[in-house]
């Protein structure tokens, strides 16, 4: 028995159980319907092996939606049990553990694929190339950010969740006090996730620099091409950070080493400051992208180009070299002395200022702009004003004096909430309605989608403004309870309402999604938004090779110029195209890794070293294999061609 | 696949630039990953808690011989990829050879040290101190290892597949990553070793 002891669970409640019983349904039910309608080969052949970065976007995009909703429950417990005052909804170390997923799904296993969707489906069309520079790579850097999501979601019914909250700081996450295996499934399971991502970043680098269409020079670039360039270069500098750092980790737990333990020489402050030398990069690799749908969608609904395109570019170089600089603000309490914090607030407050030029560009493109407000649209409106709240904020908490009020208050939840919702969260929302047609080609429905974009806008305000004031009022954050006599009770009551709200917010989302596939017209146009850039100007649903002739780019903004000023975006005839094969290997070469992670997680040494082998083995294979792609003859891109433009 | 014959085979298709172009971005992070391992050692360098410091354990011997071992490696390989770019396939793979047994030969004298730091009491579990000097170190020579690996397979293709776009391509991404390792190096024996021995 005592090797099956290892896999309880510390603390178990009905809860748990009961999600126990519902992930065996719900596999159960996946395996027999997949059986039942004959749909294996198909998975297999469409999409498991696939290369394609249309189809790998769709899979991180549902990826992304399942995860919100699992993160969307732990955040609706946590407001559930700070409802009322010294509830039992939640013990203490249920709402550790509850947090700490909560955060580390959120921004690594929501917003994060949520981004990778988003880019993987728009960047190679946007710049007129037929796929990333890696195809096969980018499968794989996807499911590796599969699986260690997957690793990590199943720590809460095989051996315990992590509970030392998204940022894990030790001593805390070390043996002493953590002693479940939570927090090896986030070392490991963040780790392999973040291979992946480190390998993401090098392909959409390699991709963006060197694949765009003839003509398409840097200064002509989509700015969501340019965001998700800049967004990808600190992703290449940042993530090693974390690697680094969760190796230490990873070290410290299973190996005894004495990296940030408090004896023999370990430094706890070690590992604070790679964290954030990371973590504060990575804030803005999720705002960056957002930043680029917003100024997409924007210019599109404005019917404007947009305003200050230089100044965007520069404020985003800017922000991505200022991003490495400012990372001791997430601890200006911990122990630096006057001078380091003061260094720190300055560069942090200078970071605003570069945020600051990006809104007024926005504000400017709106200004004399014909806008259109559809869902979309909506979205990046309500951004504005929301996101301000969250930045202006920011800079309070950037005042190293000031935040010894501030620091880990409800105030500073409310902060990162609102910037993280308004900017990222609103932001692939739109961006979800505004390509949903370019993926699926239905459009979503707009009354539902604006009802949607309003519940959900609403919503953030009831849920997290009054956090500000509990906050400043000295409410603490991770606390799992209060007294009645603090007086939190009833603004506490008023963001569980909003919780309440978002949740149906996203309700709405799902209902949206099934009420266009039944209803929603296929007979859409392949530019159903009048848009300007060259993603739309392919079919809807895009053909496997995205481009049946290789656009010529003149302009900022080709499509709109071909459309008003006879630019001629496709000329020549059709010539057989180059496309890569599909593969399997990178998805057991994910499959292995998730068991690698599951045997260093519970240390079973000769299954690790098993599975190990088995990851070189897949690299050996890859190596000595010769693949060299297939071609795509004229007489198959003419039929798909007249088929595609027959639909329209 | 167009080939263009005025480049050098490795750079000759658009694949093997962007392979290329690729590989030094994640040089880059690479740079980035042995950045953190050492500022995180310099954090360290003096936390030696009960165990040793550095200075007690450095030997100058096995730390000189891996030096010049791996600094011929990476004139051997050098030396490999000119003799693929002028074509003479037996040559580059006689340098590519000679590389990899000179690495074999860093790889035994480092693990050689390895054991002789554990038995004088200076292992993974020591202090701040050991800890961060093994995995900087140890870091390294798995990239070494993998190296290794990585090299013989690109040897068996070259032998029995020749001179092709696609194996000069890995041999020239394998040259970039042997060099990188060799810096990486150059600075573990000036900032750790002699460093730590004055
Ligand atoms: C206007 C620019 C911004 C400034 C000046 C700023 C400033 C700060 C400061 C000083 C803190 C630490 C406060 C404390 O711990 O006491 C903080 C925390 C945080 N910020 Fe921001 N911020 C800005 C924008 C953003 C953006 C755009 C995001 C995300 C997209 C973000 C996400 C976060 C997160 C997640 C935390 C909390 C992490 C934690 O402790 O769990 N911030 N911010
Ligand atoms: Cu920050």
């Amino acid at each position: 028995m005592d090797f099956f002891d290892r896999f309880a669970i510390p603390h178990p409640s009905l809860a748990i159980y009961a999600s126990m019983v519902a992930i065996v349904l719900t596999v159960i039910a996946i395996v027999v319907g997949l059986t039942y309608f004959k749909k294996w080969g198909y998975l297999w052949r469409e999409w498991l092996t696939t290369v394609d970065h249309k189809r790998i976007g769709i899979m991180y995009l549902i990826s992304a939606l399942l995860m919100l909703f699992r993160g969307g429950v732990d955040a609706l417990m946590m407001r559930a049990q700070l409802a009322v005052p010294e509830n039992t909804l939640l013990d203490a170390q249920h709402y550790n553990e509850v947090f700490t997923t909560h955060g580390v799904v959120m921004i690594l296993f929501m917003a994060m694929p949520f981004i990778m969707a988003l880019m993987n489906f728009v960047v190679p069309l946007q710049i007129g190339a037929r796929d990333v520079a890696f195809p096969r790579l980018n499968a794989l850097s996807f499911w590796l950010f599969f699986f260690g999501a997957m690793l990590f979601n199943i720590s809460f019914v095989v051996g315990g969740s992590p509970d030392a909250g998204w940022t894990s700081y030790f001593p805390l996450a070390g043996n002493e006090f953590s002693t479940s295996v939570g927090t090896n499934y986030y070392m490991i399971a963040i780790q392999i996730a973040g291979i992946g991502t480190l390998m993401t970043g090098i392909n959409f680098i390699t991709t963006i620099l060197k694949m765009r269409a003839p003509g398409m020079t840097l200064m002509k670039m989509p700015m969501f091409t340019w965001s998700s360039l800049i967004a990808n270069v600190i992703i290449v500098f940042a993530f090693p950070v974390l690697t680094v750092a969760l190796a230490m980790g990873t070290l410290d737990r299973l190996f005894g080493t004495h990296f940030f333990t408090t004896n023999n020489g370990g430094m706890d402050m070690l590992w604070a400051n790679l964290f954030w030398v990371w973590g504060h990069p990575e804030v803005y690799i999720l705002i960056l992208p957002a930043f680029g749908i917003y100024s997409e969608v924007i210019s599109t609904f404005a019917r404007r180009n947009l305003y200050g395109y230089k100044s965007m570019v520069a404020s985003m170089v800017i922000i991505s070299l200022l991003s490495f600089l400012v990372w001791v603000h997430h601890f200006f309490t911990m122990g630096q002395g006057a001078l380091t914090n003061s260094i720190f607030s300055i560069t942090t407050m200078a970071i605003a200022v570069p945020t600051g030029v990006k809104i007024f560009n926005w504000l400017f493109t709106l200004y004399k702009g014909k806008i259109e407000i559809t869902t979309p649209m909506l979205y990046a409106l309500l951004f504005i004003p929301l996101f301000t709240i969250g930045g202006v904020t920011g800079v309070m908490l950037g005042m190293s004096a000031a935040d010894y009020q501030y620091h880990n208050t409800m105030f500073l939840v409310a902060h990162f909430h609102m910037v993280i919702i308004p900017g990222v969260v609103f932001a692939m929302l739109a961006g979800l309605t505004y390509y949903w047609p370019k993926m699926f080609g239905f459009m979503l429905n707009e009354r539902i989608g604006k009802i949607t974009a309003w519940t959900i806008g609403i919503s953030t305000l009831v849920a997290f403004m009054p956090m500000f004031f509990t906050g400043l009022d000295g409410q603490a954050r991770r606390m799992y309870t209060y007294s009645e006599s603090t007086g939190f009770g009833p603004l506490n009551m008023v963001s569980f309402v909003g919780a309440i709200g978002l949740a149906i917010g996203f309700i709405l989302l799902v209902y949206n999604v099934y009420y266009s596939i039944r209803y929603a017209s296929r007979d859409i146009s392949a530019d159903p938004w009048d848009a300007r850039t060259l993603e739309w100007a392919t079919h809807s649903p895009v053909p496997e090779y995205n481009f049946a002739i290789v656009p010529h780019v003149k302009s900022e903004e080709a499509l709109w110029d071909a459309k008003k000023k006879r630019h001629i975006l496709f000329q020549g005839n059709y010539e057989k195209i180059h496309m890569p094969n599909n593969s399997g290997v990178p998805f057991i070469m994910g499959s292995i890794f998730f068991i690698w992670g599951f045997a260093l997680v519970f240390s079973l040494w000769p299954l690790a070293i098993i599975a190990t082998i088995g990851i070189l083995a897949c690299m050996a294979h890859r190596s000595m294999e010769i693949d060299h792609g297939r071609y795509i003859s004229v007489k198959e891109i003419e039929e798909t061609e007249t088929k595609l433009r027959g639909a329209k | 696949m167009k080939i263009d014959h005025s480049l050098p085979l490795e750079y000759s298709t658009e694949e093997n630039r962007l392979k290329i172009l690729g590989f030094w971005i994640f040089l880059g992070a690479e740079i980035m990953l042995f950045g953190t391992l050492f500022a995180s050692y310099f954090t360290l360098v003096d936390r030696i808690g009960s165990g040793p410091s550095g200075k007690e354990i450095f030997e100058i011997t096995p730390v000189l011989i891996e030096t010049i071992v791996l600094l011929t490696s990476s004139f051997t390989i050098g030396l490999g990829v000119h003799a693929m770019r002028i074509g003479r396939k037996k040559a580059m793979m006689s340098f590519f050879v000679i590389t990899l047994l000179l690495g074999l030969v860093f790889l035994g004298v480092e693990i050689f040290e390895f054991i002789h730091y554990v038995h004088i009491g200076a292992g993974l579990q020591t202090s701040a101190f050991t800890a961060i000097l093994l995995s900087t170190l140890g870091t390294h020579g798995l990239h070494v290892t993998f190296g290794l690996f990585w090299g013989l397979f690109i040897l068996l293709q070259v032998k029995k597949r020749g001179l092709t776009p696609e194996t000069a391509n890995k041999s020239f991404i394998f040259s970039l990553y042997w060099h990188f390792l060799d810096v990486v190096w150059i600075f573990i024996f000036s900032f750790v070793y002699l460093k730590g021995m004055m």
